[in-house]
């Protein structure tokens, strides 16, 4: 076991961890933060998507000993940012989510999308968005929702 | 006053002089210290490094990397992206750390990313290139990032993603990844050697 120090959203979190513990069950077991969602394990559907130091990245396979002193962003907290509101917003108006367990991983890699590139094409959309699944296949109003928030950026 | 060293002690900063010369000469220009078979015989050596799954799976000529030992496409519709990065969504350093993650079995170092297109060691149908092409490649001035034999050399001892080919963690299921068919000291030993005869490539068949 290992004392780690984290910035989570801005706020300064300790934990006492094993150090191969991945970040995503750090968020999830240690810090009760379950807006991070577990789907494979192995970094392929994009559903543990968190930011560190702004990269969209797989929390499930980031063991918590190599996070260092990077800034964390989950869904818990993305929605400060004027980005992650602006999505958060349109997949409100666009009705995107249906089952919803994805939801949190897309929306991370959307702002991070959306932080480099501001009025993505769609192959913008489909290269960003290509690691993330969703089973209920809401790739369309994802799409739009994307499009949607690109319009409120300045 | 004497304002220059004579006698034996002048000798001997002549010869030093001279000495470093002929080695940065040989370096620098591919000024031959080795002969051309000896030269063509370490290439070899390096090619056998080069194409080995370590190094040549971010060498691709296509839109994506490749992993394992097989060489298959990356998983999760990674792709090249701007600068060998990946895109925003999925970039290299979404899964990849300054360190290799044997807990998980990802592979990291620093500055993770794939060759430019420049270097390809691949043609389009993923396959390697023969040993002529790679060599071309890594000697042209136009397209290796400006790298005379000297900087071949001293990328092939230094540079990060180099090293990380012989300590390249576990796969997921614990199992280590597959090295170089050379050690690293061979390794160089033989750029070295290849550098000393002045680069020299195979001709094209």
């Amino acid at each position: 076991m290992a004392t780690y120090q984290l910035n989570v959203n801005r706020q300064p979190k300790q934990v006492n961890v094993d150090p191969s513990t991945p970040l995503l069950w750090v968020l999830r077991e240690e810090l009760k933060m379950t807006g991070t969602k577990y789907g494979c394990g192995i970094s392929a559907c994009g559903a543990c998507t968190v930011h560190l130091d702004g990269i969209a990245t797989r929390s499930c396979i980031v063991p918590i000993s190599l996070v260092g002193d990077r800034a964390i962003v989950t869904i818990e907290g993305v929605g400060s940012d004027p980005i992650g509101r602006a999505v958060q917003d349109a997949w409100v108006n666009k009705d995107v989510v249906q089952c919803g367990y994805c939801q949190s991983g897309q929306i991370m890699s959307a702002v991070a999308l959306l932080k480099s590139t501001a009025h993505p094409t769609d192959a913008n959309i489909e290269e960003s968005m290509g690691g993330n699944l969703c089973r209920c296949a809401t790739y369309v109003r994802i799409r739009e929702a994307i499009k949607s928030a690109s319009q409120q950026i300045k | 006053m004497q304002r220059y060293p004579t006698g034996p002690v002048a000798i001997l900063l002549w010869c030093a002089f001279a000495t470093l010369v002929l080695v940065a000469g040989a370096l620098g220009h591919g000024h031959a210290t080795a002969s051309r078979a000896d030269g063509l015989a370490a290439w070899d050596q390096v090619y056998s490094v080069l194409t080995s799954p370590r190094c040549i799976n971010c060498h691709t000529a296509t839109n994506y990397p490749q992993q394992g030992d097989d060489r298959h496409r990356h998983f999760a519709n990674v792709v090249r992206g701007p600068g060998g990065l990946g895109v925003a969504g999925l970039n290299c350093r979404s899964c990849h750390q300054e360190k290799n993650a044997d807990s998980t079995g990802v592979p990291g170092g620093h500055n993770w990313h794939l060759a430019p297109l420049s270097m390809r060691w691949q043609d389009t149908n993923d396959q390697p290139l023969s040993s002529a092409e790679v060599c071309r490649a890594v000697t042209d001035r136009a397209r290796n990032n400006g790298l005379d034999g000297r900087a071949i050399l001293k990328h092939h001892q230094e540079e990060p993603l180099v090293l990380w080919a012989w300590n390249p963690g576990r796969r997921i299921d614990g199992s280590a990844r597959t090295l170089p068919p050379l050690t690293h000291e061979q390794f160089v030993a033989a750029t070295r050697t290849w550098v000393e005869a002045g680069t020299p490539c195979p001709v094209a068949k």
